[in-house]
């Protein structure tokens, strides 16, 4: 036996690689997977808002002719805009993302290649989607 | 043990929650979609956005069939089914202490029984 390895063992620093910082700017995730994690961001976002914004104000709107109005009101207010614009985002990027996880299940675009390029569109048309909505929410068209 | 079983200490038992879980979570995922495109499609059908023809989104009728409030309410059903899953899964996920981890899936799921009671009570009294 060599000399190395029945020498005793030095304490040996240890690596955690779960840091804040190291997860967010030092490992790079690849587009399917921040595809993945905003999947369940938005699935978390989707299931706080449901009982204490979304349906509040579904309630609202569909209440009276009364309700409604004041529903188209308290939408006006610009902070309200940006917060129902996170949760179109949400829905649609969970709804892109889960028609991309639904074929996947399929075994459809299972190589890396295709992967990469279904999260591309899935990306690509969840943003398309969410502008339109943020266009048409804020008044430009 | 079978010699093509995972491991030679693995035990597998039949109760197929896992299994029963991940087929459910994608059944309601398919009503979803299928609701938000028939949604979507009514929505753009509508030639002009008033409070009848929102409030006619939910509470159309096939025939002597209250069809809005049950496909409403269908979809409703389903995303309580999917969120439970989904945020259970996230709860397994990064909360260790047993103790915690139970505390957040009961409210998890009063959270969830209360948005299908509160939808229900607005789609059924349109």
């Amino acid at each position: 036996m060599s000399e190395t390895t029945t020498r005793a063992p030095r304490p040996r620093k240890e690596f955690r690689n779960l840091s804040l910082p190291e997860i967010t700017l030092t490992y790079r995730l690849p587009l399917a997977g921040r595809l993945s994690i905003l999947h369940r961001v938005s699935g978390a976002l989707l299931f706080l808002a449901l009982p204490v914004i979304l349906l509040p104000l579904f309630a609202m709107s569909v209440a009276s002719p009364a309700g409604f109005a004041a529903f188209a009101s308290v939408a006006a207010n610009p902070f309200v805009k940006i917060v129902l614009l996170v949760l179109i985002w949400a829905y649609l990027h969970h709804f892109c993302a889960g028609i991309r996880y639904l074929l996947l299940d399929l075994h459809l675009g299972m190589d890396k290649e295709s992967a990469k390029r279904s999260a591309g569109v899935a990306f690509g048309v969840s943003l398309a989607l969410t502008v339109i909505f943020g266009l048409k929410l804020f008044g430009a068209f | 043990m079978a010699s093509n079983n995972i491991g030679n200490r693995r035990l597998v038992v039949g109760a197929h929650y896992g299994a029963k879980d991940f087929l459910a979570q994608r059944v309601t995922a398919i009503i979803l979609a299928v609701y938000t495109i028939i949604f979507a499609v009514m929505a753009l059908l509508t030639p002009s956005f008033t409070y009848e023809s929102w409030v006619h989104m939910f509470n159309f009728r096939w025939g002597g069939v209250p069809a809005g409030q049950m496909l409403a309410t269908l979809a409703v059903l389903a995303t309580a089914y999917h969120a439970w899953i989904g945020v259970r899964d996230i709860w397994m996920d990064y909360v260790r202490p047993a103790g915690l981890r139970l505390a957040l899936q009961v409210l998890t799921i009063l959270w969830l029984l209360g948005a299908v009671v509160y939808a229900a009570n607005i789609l059924w009294s349109l």
